[in-house]
C-alpha cells in the first residue's frame, strides 16, 4: 500500500512536471482493496486490473517502476510506448491489462480461466471492476459467461462510490451492491475494503472456492474514491464532509494503527518503511525520466506478427515517393 | 489420380476445423449452440461427439462473451474458433474485436491468434439482421486480418491458414454457398491456402474485375457473357483475403487491362470499392484507360422481399451494363 500509494505521489510530481503523457488516474483512499486481495493469489494465477488497481500488479511481482515507464511513454516500458496505465499483458507474472472500455477485462481473464479448466490446471483468475464498470454491458456478459461455464475465478466489485462524476445512486437500483451476484447465481461477500484484513479473508476463501473447482464468486468492496476521476477532476461535485469522513477510514492509517496496537510493528519502523520507499520510488524516477523516448518510425510496428505488413503507407504520407512528372505519359497501355 | 470427393462449401469449412482440431488438440470452437445442436448451419454438427464439451463450447448469448473468451484463451496458447450464429451478430463484440482483440499485440506485444466465422451476405431471403456484409465496419481497424472465400476449396485452405494465423481473423462464410457451391476435392491432400493472396478466377486482357464472396460467381457470368455477346476478354480476380489486401494482383491486372470494375455485395459507401479505387488512382492511375467504376449493393440496409432484396443486391445484369460501358470508354 505504502508502495502504490508513494509511487502515485511521485507520479503527481512527474504529472506537474510534465514528464507524464496523458491523465493519472489515483487510487487514493482504496489501495486496500486491490492489494489485500491480490495476497490470495499463488504462484501462476492470473489477475486483470481495473485502473485503480496498480497495487494489486505490485503484489504479483511487478516492478513499481515500470508504472513509471508506462506513465512517461518511456521506449522501455511495457507497452513500448504504445499504451498507457495499467494496459500491458505480462504472461510471466499472469497479468491481463484492461483496456478503457472498462468491465471488458473480464471476458478476456475468462479465456484464461477457461485455458485452465481446459487443460486440467488448479490456476484461478482474478479481476477487477469499479461499480462504475460493473454496469457495462461486457461486465454482465462476463459475469454471466463466468458464472455458467463455473470457471475459476473472482471478481472483486469496488464499490467507490463515484464513477467519474456521477454517484453510484444514480448508476443502479440495487439497494446493496451485493444483490447483483443473486442474479448471476454465485456467491458473494461484502467486505469493508479499507480494512485489508476483512478483504484478505474473503479473497482467500473466495479463491479456494476456485481452486476446488466451485466456480465464481463476487466481492464486493465498500471503499471510497479519495480524489477525482483523473487530474484533471477537482472533484467539486463531492461533499467536502463525505470526504472527511472517508479519510477517518483510510486503509494504510488503519492497517499501521492494528499493527502497532497487536505489536507487529512500532511506529519508527512503519515510518521508516515509508520513507524507504518513497526514496527507492524518486530514485527509479530519476532514472526512468532519463531513458529514451520510442523512435517516431516504431508507431509502425507490431502491428501483425509478420513484420513485412507493417504499413508502408508511401501513398499517404509526407514522405510519400511520387513518380518523378517528366517520366509520366498519361497512358501507360496505350503508349 | 487422387481421390476426388464432392464437397459443399459449408463441408469444406466443415473438415478445416474437424481436421484442425484432429492434429492440434489447442483448438477448440465455441459459439451459440454449437455443441448439442450442431450449429445453427450445421457446420459443428458431431463435433460434441468427436471432441468432447471442453472443446467444443456452447456459449451463452454472449457475442463480447464469446469474443473475450477467446482472446483471454489465444493468450494462453490456445488457438480459439468463435463462431457468430450470423455475422451480423458479431456487432455486440465490437468492442471486444476492434479495441482488445486488435490493438492487443500493438499495445502490449502479445498477440490474440484467434478465428471469429460466420454467415454473411443475402440472398437468402433473411432480412436486415441476418444478411449483412460486414468487412468495411471492420476495414479500417489495424490489427486485424479479413477473409471472405468464394469456393470450397479456398473455405478450407483459407479457414486453415486463418486457424493457423498468430493474429486475429475475421471469416466471413457466404451463407448463399453454404449448399450451392459443390467442388470435387482431393480426399488426402492438405490443402492449405496462404492469406493474402488473390486468385485470377478467369484470365482475360480488355478489363479487370475485381470481386470477392458470392458475388464471383455473377462477376464470373458477365465475364463469360461478354465473351460469348461481345468478344472481349474480362480478367475476374478473386480477392479471398480482404486484409492484408493483395494489392500486387490488383495493380498486376490493371497494368495489363488498363480498366477496373469492382464488384461486392456490400453497400458502396465506405467499401471496399472506395479503398481498391484510391489504391489504383495512386499507383496506377497512367495505366488506366478508362474511369474506375464500382458495382455494389444498395447504401440502404438489406431489404426482406424478395422484389426489394434482388433490387438491393448486384445481380449479373449490373455487372455487364458497368463492363460494357468501360470497354467502350
Amino acid at each position: 500500500m505504502h508502495v502504490t500509494r508513494a509511487l502515485e505521489e511521485r507520479l503527481e510530481i512527474l504529472f506537474k512536471q510534465g514528464h507524464v503523457v496523458g491523465g493519472l488516474y489515483r487510487s487514493l483512499g482504496q489501495e486496500g482493496t486491490a492489494v489485500a486481495s491480490a495476497f490470495a493469489l499463488q504462484d501462476g494465477d492470473w489477475l486483470a486490473p481495473s485502473i485503480r488497481d496498480m497495487g494489486a500488479l505490485f503484489v504479483r511481482g511487478l516492478d513499481p517502476a515500470e508504472m513509471l515507464r508506462q506513465y512517461t511513454a518511456r521506449r522501455s516500458s511495457l507497452c513500448a510506448g504504445k499504451d498507457n496505465t495499467t494496459h500491458f499483458t505480462v504472461p510471466d507474472l499472469g497479468l491481463v491489462g484492461p483496456v478503457s472500455p472498462l468491465g471488458t477485462q473480464l471476458c478476456v481473464l475468462n479465456g484464461v480461466a477457461l485455458s485452465f479448466k481446459m487443460r486440467g490446471q488448479p490456476q484461478v483468475c482474478m479481476t477487477y471492476q469499479g461499480e462504475g464498470a460493473s454496469r457495462t454491458g461486457a461486465a454482465h456478459e462476463g459475469m454471466n459467461f463466468a458464472a455458467a461455464l463455473e470457471l475459476p475465478m473472482v471478481v472483486v466489485l469496488e464499490h467507490n462510490h463515484w464513477s467519474f462524476g456521477t454517484r453510484s445512486t444514480s448508476e443502479a437500483a440495487v439497494e446493496k451492491w451485493v444483490d447483483v451476484a443473486e442474479a448471476y447465481g454465485v456467491p458473494c461477500a461484502e467486505v469493508d475494503g479499507n480494512d485489508v484484513l476483512q478483504v484478505y479473508d474473503e479473497a482467500v476463501i473466495a479463491v479456494s472456492r476456485a481452486r476446488r473447482g466451485e466456480g465464481m464468486t463476487l466481492i464486493v468492496a465498500e471503499t471510497y474514491r479519495m480524489l477525482g476521476h483523473a487530474q484533471h477532476d477537482a472533484q467539486k461535485y463531492v461533499p467536502p464532509e463525505e470526504l472527511e469522513r472517508w479519510r477517518d477510514l483510510d486503509p494504510i492509517a488503519r492497517f499501521e494503527t492494528y499493527l502497532e496496537e497487536s505489536g507487529f510493528a512500532d511506529r519508527a519502523e512503519l515510518d521508516r518503511m515509508k520513507i524507504d520507499v518513497e526514496k527507492e520510488i524518486a530514485e527509479a524516477a530519476a532514472v526512468v525520466v532519463a531513458e529514451p523516448a520510442p523512435e517516431p518510425e516504431e508507431a509502425r510496428t507490431r502491428v501483425y506478427e509478420d513484420e513485412t505488413l507493417a504499413p508502408p503507407a508511401p501513398w499517404t504520407r509526407r514522405d510519400a515517393v511520387y513518380p518523378d512528372l517528366a517520366t509520366v505519359t498519361p497512358s501507360q497501355t496505350r503508349g | 489420380m487422387p481421390e476426388l470427393r464432392e464437397t459443399t462449401y459449408l463441408e469444406a469449412i466443415r473438415e478445416a476445423m474437424w481436421e484442425e482440431m484432429t492434429t492440434d488438440e489447442s483448438v477448440f470452437v465455441l459459439g451459440q449452440d454449437i455443441g448439442v445442436y450442431g450449429g445453427a448451419f450445421k457446420v459443428t454438427a458431431g463435433f460434441l461427439e468427436e471432441f468432447g464439451p471442453e472443446r467444443v463450447i456452447d456459449t451463452p448469448i454472449s457475442e463480447a462473451a464469446i469474443v473475450g473468451a477467446a482472446i483471454g484463451a489465444a493468450h494462453m496458447g490456445l488457438k480459439p474458433v468463435a463462431e457468430m450464429q450470423f455475422i451480423d451478430f458479431i456487432a455486440p463484440a465490437f468492442d471486444m474485436i476492434v479495441n482488445f482483440a486488435a490493438k492487443s499485440r500493438y499495445r502490449t506485444g502479445i498477440g490474440a491468434g484467434l478465428v471469429i466465422r460466420g454467415p454473411c451476405g443475402g440472398g437468402a431471403r433473411a432480412g436486415p439482421f441476418h444478411s449483412q456484409n460486414v468487412e468495411s465496419y471492420f476495414a479500417n481497424v489495424a490489427g486485424l486480418k479479413m477473409v471472405a472465400p468464394a469456393t470450397a476449396r479456398d473455405a478450407k485452405g483459407l479457414l486453415r491458414s486463418a486457424i493457423r494465423d498468430p493474429d486475429p481473423v475475421l471469416f466471413f462464410e457466404h451463407k448463399f454457398l453454404y449448399r450451392r457451391i459443390k467442388e470435387d476435392l482431393p480426399v488426402d491432400e492438405e490443402i492449405l491456402v496462404p492469406l493474402g493472396e488473390a486468385r485470377i478466377h478467369r484470365p482475360g486482357s480488355d478489363l479487370t474485375i475485381v470481386t470477392y464472396g458470392a458475388m464471383l460467381y455473377k462477376a464470373g457470368g458477365a465475364a463469360e457473357r461478354i465473351a460469348d455477346e461481345d468478344g472481349a476478354q474480362v480478367e475476374v480476380i478473386d480477392l479471398r483475403t480482404l486484409r492484408p489486401l493483395d494489392t500486387d494482383s490488383i495493380m498486376d491486372s490493371v497494368r495489363r487491362t488498363g480498366r477496373l470494375l469492382i464488384v461486392h455485395e456490400a453497400s458502396g459507401f465506405g467499401g471496399f470499392a472506395g479503398e481498391i479505387t484510391a489504391q489504383v488512382s495512386e499507383q496506377a492511375f497512367e495505366w488506366l484507360d478508362a474511369p474506375i467504376r464500382r458495382v455494389t449493393a444498395l447504401d440502404t440496409p438489406v431489404p426482406y422481399a424478395p422484389t426489394l432484396e434482388d433490387y438491393y443486391l448486384p445481380q449479373e445484369e449490373d455487372i455487364v451494363a458497368a463492363a460494357r460501358w468501360l470497354l467502350a470508354y
